[in-house]
């Protein structure tokens, strides 16, 4: 973040300010009503479009837009990160055509049956989670429950030791929450991180097994193995994909959940209820925003983007378009009709999301049917993660 | 009434056969698929519709 602080988020946009961080929805309501697309010197140059129509168009036009860098960085992308198609993390950084054939590989392992088979592990999981917090009256939501959902479950699908849950969580902090720091820091930030991949890659090779890592090792696009960049970089990606965003989404439904009893007693009565309510916490908590690069000049919804601005795509932005969505600002826990972005559109929808919406409704399921009751302790104690996901990181609740 | 997926605009979503299993189901992409490509009952009518309207790619058709 740049040290002055924002005085119009129109023509200085920062997704770093501390009021951008507590409660965005204002200002992106602010937006849309008289400049549906932002811009900001910072980061080298960037735009936001804050409506539904100016993300939808973004998202599907790979014509104009590359995925090259998903994630905002200091200034202008340097060209560090390996071109496209490819990029670092195939398929979240790979434009078309090679696009198709990396996230083809990957599909078939979070299809709904593959995930369908995992329930019954999450559900045990979060089952000895809640009972490890038997007797406590005030519990933390975010660190002492949802946090611990999504690591157990990515570990379990990569084939890693479950020892190592601790050691994930600080690696997708390094990641995601260090994108500020100077590069030589990332470097060696990301060190340890490479050779713990490469050291289950390694065991893999030796030990083949039935896991994600092991089938990334072995699958075979046009008779040739993958690279084992290709391999680490899809590894890095599901980790990250897959840790901070179902955190995140767990985390702020149980926000919503702890402020609002009506409908916190209303998902506890009508338990059929719950995959209508999940589409409503994910449209209206969407704790997911991506990037795009111009690809080169253009006019795009009135905008002269130049070569290499940064466009952040503000899926929960999109999600409280009113346009699209009556009462956009309240939550209704039974709207039924509900074409939300929480994962995006176009060829990069969320290879997860059939996971991320499993893990979503279990962890919620299981823990109002063990608290039917809870509340916020103190709301001003709550506290929200800056950057490209938003869920909240402390979260203090009584229960019972 | 007739149901269709254009399978040009389906990313995988999923709303569709999470919303309505017995009209909508999935190839091994997790793609939606139609398992009912006609139908006159009520039933039928209104879960297709609900998938329709819950596509965010606006993938689905239903036709009278
Ligand atoms: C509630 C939780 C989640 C949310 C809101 C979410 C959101 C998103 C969004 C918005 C994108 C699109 C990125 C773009 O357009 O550049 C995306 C992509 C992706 N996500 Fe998720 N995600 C979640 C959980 C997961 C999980 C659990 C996994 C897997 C373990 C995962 C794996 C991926 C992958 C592999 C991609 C890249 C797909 C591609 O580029 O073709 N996500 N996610």
């Amino acid at each position: 973040m740049t040290d002055e602080s924002v005085s119009d988020f129109a023509v200085d946009w920062d997704h770093t300010d501390p009021r951008w961080v507590h409660d965005p929805y204002p200002i992106w309501e602010d937006l849309r009503g008289r400049c549906p697309v932002a811009h900001t010197e910072r980061y080298g140059g960037a735009w936001f479009p804050a409506t539904h129509a100016g993300v939808s168009a973004v998202a599907t036009d790979t014509e104009h837009f590359t995925s090259r860098t998903v994630v905002i960085g200091n200034g202008r992308p340097t060209e560090e990160a390996p071109p496209a198609p490819i990029g670092v993390a195939p398929p979240i950084t790979s434009d078309p055509p090679f696009h198709q054939i990396a996230r083809r590989l990957v599909l078939p392992v979070f299809a709904p049956g593959p995930v369908r088979d995992l329930e019954p592990m999450v559900r045990a999981l979060c089952g000895r989670l809640l009972d490890a917090l038997a007797g406590q009256r005030e519990v933390n939501a975010a660190t002492q429950y949802a946090q611990f959902i999504p690591p157990a479950v990515i570990i379990r699908m990569l084939g890693f030791p479950e020892a190592d849950e601790e050691l994930f969580r600080e690696f997708v902090h390094v990641v995601l929450e260090g994108v500020n720091h100077p590069v030589e820091e990332r470097i060696e930030e990301f060190a340890p991180i490479e050779a713990y991949l490469d050291a289950q890659i390694e065991d893999h090779r030796a030990n083949p097994r039935d896991d994600l890592t092991s089938y990334l090792l072995g699958v075979e696009v046009a008779g040739q193995r993958l690279s084992i960049e290709h391999v680490r970089g899809t590894m890095v990606l599901v980790l990250i994909a897959g840790i901070d965003t179902t955190w995140s989404a767990i985390g702020a439904s149980l926000w919503h959940l702890a402020s609002h009893p009506d409908d916190l007693a209303r998902l506890v009565a009508e338990p059929d209820l719950m995959p209508i309510a999940v589409e409503e916490f994910l449209r209206y908590y969407a704790p997911v925003t991506m990037a795009r690069l111009v690809k080169d000049d253009v006019d795009f919804l009135g905008c002269p983007m130049k070569r290499d601005d940064w466009i952040l795509l503000g899926f929960p932005a999109a999600n409280r378009d009113p346009s699209v969505f009556p009462d956009a600002d309240r939550f209704i826990i039974d709207r039924l009709e509900n074409r939300h972005l929480a994962f995006g559109l176009g060829i990069h929808r969320c290879a997860g999301s059939n996971l991320a919406r499993m893990e979503l409704r279990v962890a919620i399921e299981e823990f109002i049917k063990r608290y039917p009751k809870f509340e916020l302790i103190d709301a001003d104690a709550v506290t929200w993660s800056q950057g490209q996901v938003r869920g909240p990181r402390h979260l203090p609740i009584r229960v019972g | 009434m007739r149901v269709s997926i254009d399978g040009d605009r389906c990313q995988g979503h999923g709303r569709c056969f999470n919303l309505a299993p017995d009209v909508f189901g999935f190839d091994d992409l997790g793609n939606g698929v139609v398992l009912v490509e006609s139908a006159e009952d009520e039933r039928t009518i209104r879960l297709a519709r609900l998938a329709q309207v819950n596509c965010p790619e606006h993938a689905i058709s239903v036709d009278d």
